[in-house]
């Protein structure tokens, strides 16, 4: 029987199943097959921090959620229109997730006994308990198929099991017309040493596609075409790899050398191991013994004339709090990259969440402001950490940039950049003494940005002291109360300043009205597609997402001015709200928060607003 | 350009108290320097002295060379990070028994472990000087302190003991009056590649006085120090007529032309010998049951970290098709083109 292709804007898929089936990778081939074949996409990984979690249950689920489509997209989708579930544990924690017409994959040989006990179904059809009967259901023995279709090979049975998980994308691949080619490659090169293992899972992906196109359950496909993109050279790219790439650029622009003091943590990880991958580019990292020594050994390398950096999760900037404190007294250059995860303490380390803003501006002792910034997509932060390093490097000073597990595990296509759009980075290094001085003044200051100068070791005429102690201007050690005063008043400036460097705040849609929509960090995609739907729908609201959180872009209040309501959106219990109420008290600001370690959904956003309009 | 010891004092008043033994590590090192900048062609803007906190961490606003007075315990790290940035810089780190043996025990144990290419010169006094008086990592089962009231009850770390544990490639012991013993060090731990340790027994006028006097009292020191000399026999004593040998899996303590012992049977020092395990007991040896170790104690030849992570950069830099941002940001094979 033909199928019937039918048009879609755009589709939400999520891949599930336990933590060792794969289905972060299944996700990702889909994710690039779409990419490569021209969608625009955003993917969300969804998993546990268990690496191996008890096989079969509930807490082992893992998922990946991709969204393709023929027109921009901003999120990974609130719901699914098919859910991939190869487990009855997968199927239990995802029907939630599920459109009302989702199409279901289930591996309907593991819905045995002993997987639904498992998963904990109380009868033995998991379809009628969960109520969802009106799906269009496709349930293949995918096990049993699997292990036909290697009969003829020479692989382990149990190895060639592993390779279910093509059978199943196999199957996507035919419901929305896609190629299988990039998948294909993909194999090829992944057991490029070993044949009989690229045989194995080409076969497999194969027999999934072929089975789908001889089943009835599947009585149409679907395609996605191609969206409207600028032309150029395009590649997929997740936001702790763009955060690496960043940093690299700008120490290629700066001519300082990228020295990375890290310890790993999830979900940071990724960039300290893509750092340490580019010592082609000059690129140091040492992983350190622990947090502490991370943001230590960066200091060092920052004295010594390093573009430095060290990168963690919310745990690891709490133990990073002194030594934080000492960067800014010794007024050095210093990126501090936080992707931060659901907290306190050790928390939910897989899970996304905007806790740690009230630590990243506040959490040290003595006054001791931070610039902060946050990126607000996978490819943002690329830019965001090289102007993180750009204004690091010409400020004399650490910035913070906060990103988010959100953004850090999720990828969306990205127009590759040519670096020679990129500008400039001149920090202050000095390189002879200065006539007027009988010797180096440390803390002397640029009277525009009031960056110190950068002397570094090694340099003749220049030696000087820094340290953790206060000091004056000429460096020597001071507890004078009024040279106390003056330091701590010029630390606080140099980084007020800052806000004379970055671009103005941007609204997006309604330029006055009566709703201004404000948020910041990786929630972005979800706000604009709930303020693109409400604007589409009649609303008159504008959205203020904020990149630059200290300081604040100077036009902020007048942003503010213009709008009536003010609602701060964030995924804590508020923490930018109140700094917000800090920074400009004349106006008022209603809040929405969640802190479940989730990202927000697009229909929670336009639920809120409308409760505002009378 | 040949320096004096006063090129490398810097203007400031030097505050600690009056006849506190950090004036005499002051005074060696500051005389090291000139031999050290000679033998090794160091001009004084390669000097980066590092520190953590306490007493011995003022060190650095003492010297007219680059410096970094840190945080507390950290100095290790914040000097790894220096010399990795800039491996031509030569590192050194000045840190007390509770800035690097307490707070900071796992950075000094991490940057032995590494070798990497600095010098560590660690003041023992036994207590916490700057804070007034509370016991340390260092202080002898049963010191009472004023967090100690009725003794200590802990065992107290020794410093040669972790170094070797660490894998430590140079460990040296010195007393902070034996000024001419202490310079000679300084200079071999400069010209040392890997971490060097240096720990000064050194001597708290105000909290602990008199902590090593047991050991360094004019009258009483050659007969409980010895000062180990590689490829010399270990002779110690006012007339140096005792030595040290092997009983067993244990040193003793003998006296030639006792008991038939002569100057053949007596061990001699080798501070290049890889295995540690003589040089393990030689700094554990205490009086009055052996005299104290002072002197190199270890010395021993191997990589430094820095300089494997400079030709690891190198080696990967000349095979790679990659010398630019442009470059990397197109490679991999996994992009595509939008017409």
């Amino acid at each position: 029987m033909p199928h019937k292709v039918i048009d879609v804007q755009d589709v939400v898929i999520r891949f599930s199943g336990d933590s060792g089936d794969g289905m972060q990778l299944t996700g990702s081939l889909f994710a690039d097959t779409a990419a490569f074949f021209g969608n625009d996409i955003t993917t969300f990984p969804d998993f546990p921090s268990e690496i191996r979690a008890p096989q079969g249950t509930l807490s082992g689920v893992s998922g990946f959620q991709v969204h393709i489509g023929s027109s921009a997209i901003y999120t990974p989708g609130d719901y699914c229109d098919v859910l991939v579930a190869m487990n009855p544990a997968a199927l239990k924690a995802n029907v939630r997730w599920l459109k009302p017409n989702a199409t279901i994959i289930v591996d309907i040989d593991t819905f045995d006994q002993k997987g639904l006990e498992k998963a904990g179904f109380q009868t033995n059809d998991a379809i009628a308990e969960l109520n969802i009967k009106q799906h269009n259901i496709i349930a293949p023995p995918i096990t049993t198929l699997t292990k036909e279709s290697c009969i003829t090979c020479s692989v382990d049975p149990k190895i060639a099991i592993r390779c279910k998980n093509m059978f199943a994308l196999g199957i996507c691949y035919f419901l929305y017309n896609m190629p299988l080619k990039h998948t294909e490659d993909y194999i090829r090169k992944k057991f490029s040493k070993n044949q009989a293992l690229i045989d194995i899972n080409l076969k497999i992906l194969k027999d999934g596609h072929n089975y789908a196109g001889n089943i009835q359950a599947i009585a149409d496909t679907y395609i996605v075409k191609p969206s409207k993109q600028e032309p150029g050279l395009y590649r997929n790219i997740n936001g702790n790899r763009a955060i690496a790439w960043g940093l690299m650029a700008a120490s290629e622009k700066s001519g300082r050398p990228l020295f990375c003091g890290s310890y790993p943590i999830t979900p940071a990880t990724a960039i300290l191991e893509e750092l340490a991958i580019h010592k082609d580019l000059g690129v140091k990292t040492l992983q350190c013994e622990d947090e502490i020594a991370g943001i230590c050994t960066a200091i060092g390398a920052s004295y010594a004339g390093s573009l430095a950096v060290t990168t963690t999760s919310g745990p690891g900037l709490s133990l990073k709090s002194e030594a934080l404190g000492l960067a800014v007294m010794a007024e050095l250059p210093l990126v501090v990259v936080d992707v931060q995860r659901a907290g306190p303490s050790t928390g939910i380390p897989t899970k996304t969440e905007q806790t740690d803003l009230n630590q990243a501006l506040y959490g040290r002792n003595g006054e001791c402001p931070v610039a902060v910034m946050a990126p607000h997509s996978p490819s943002h932060c690329f830019v965001t950490a090289f102007f993180a390093a750009k204004y690091a490097l010409e400020h004399q000073m650490p910035v913070i940039i906060l990103s988010e597990g959100f953004l850090g595990n999720g990828s969306e296509p990205w127009k590759i950049p040519d670096m020679n759009d990129y500008p400039a980075i001149n920090p202050p290094i000095v390189t002879e003494l200065d006539p007027d001085e009988p010797y180096f003044y440390p803390f002397k200051r640029d009277p525009q940005t009031l960056a110190t100068r950068w002397a570094l070791p090694g340099t003749p005429n220049l030696e000087h002291r820094v340290g953790g102690l206060e000091k004056n201007h000429k460096g020597a050690v001071s507890s004078d109360p009024l040279v106390h005063q003056q330091m701590v008043n010029e630390r606080a400036e140099k980084v007020a300043r800052l806000a004379r460097y970055i671009p103005p705040q941007q609204v997006i849609g309604e330029q006055q009205g009566d709703i201004l929509m404000v948020s910041w960090g990786g929630t972005y995609g979800h706000m604009l597609s709930a303020e693109s739907q409400l604007r589409s729908e009649g609303f008159k609201v504008g959205l203020a997402h904020f990149d630059y959180i200290n300081p604040l872009p100077l036009n902020t209040e007048e942003v503010f001015k213009c709008f009536k309501t003010i609602i701060v959106f964030e995924l804590n219990s508020g923490h930018f709200a109140n700094y917000l109420r800090a920074q400009y008290p004349q106006f008022s600001y209603l809040q929405y928060n969640k802190i479940q370690g989730q990202p927000f959904i697009v229909a929670e956003i336009t639920e809120a607003i409308k409760k505002l309009v009378p | 350009m040949k320096f004096t010891p006063q090129d490398f004092k810097s203007d400031q008043e030097v505050k600690w108290c009056p006849g506190c033994g950090d004036h005499a590590i002051l005074a060696s090192i500051q005389r090291a320097l000139p031999e050290i900048s000679e033998t090794l062609g160091y001009s004084r803007e390669r000097y980066v002295f590092v520190s953590g906190i306490g007493c011995s961490s003022r060190f650095p606003y003492y010297m007219k060379t680059y410096g970094f007075h840190g945080i507390h315990g950290r100095a290790a790290a914040i000097a790894t990070g220096i010399k990795v940035a800039n491996p031509t810089l030569s590192v050194w780190e000045m840190t007390g028994d509770g800035d690097s043996l307490a707070i900071g025990g796992n950075h000094l144990i991490h940057a032995i472990r590494r070798n990497i290419d600095i010098n560590i010169v660690l003041f023992n006094n036994r207590i916490y000087g700057l804070t007034k008086g509370q016991y340390s990592p260092t202080s002898k089962w049963g010191t009472i302190t004023k967090t100690s009231p009725y003794g200590t009850v802990e065992h107290p770390f020794n410093p040669g003991a972790l170094a070797m544990g660490a894998r430590g490639t140079f460990f040296a012991r010195t007393l902070d009056m034996e000024l001419q013993l202490t310079r000679d060090i300084m200079v071999e731990a400069a010209k040392h590649d890997g971490t060097a340790l240096v720990e000064v027994l050194q001597n708290c006028v105000i909290f602990n006085d008199k902590t090593h006097s047991i050991i360094s009292d004019r009258e009483v020191g050659a007969e409980r120090t010895i000062v180990l000399r590689h490829g010399e026999p270990m002779i110690f004593g006012k007339d140096m007529n005792k030595g040290l040998v092997l009983d067993g899996m244990r040193l003793k303590a003998v006296t030639l032309g006792q008991d038939g012992i002569t100057k053949d049977d007596i061990l001699i020092h080798n501070a290049e010998e890889q295995n540690h395990g003589l040089h393990m007991m030689l700094c554990e040896m205490e009086w009055p049951e052996l005299p104290v170790a002072l002197g190199i104690i270890r010395r021993v030849a191997d990589r430094t970290y820095d300089d494997m992570v400079r030709d690891q950069l190198t080696e990967v830099a000349n095979k790679s098709e990659i010398h630019c941002m442009n470059d990397m940001l197109r490679s991999g094979g996994d992009t595509w083109v939008v017409e």
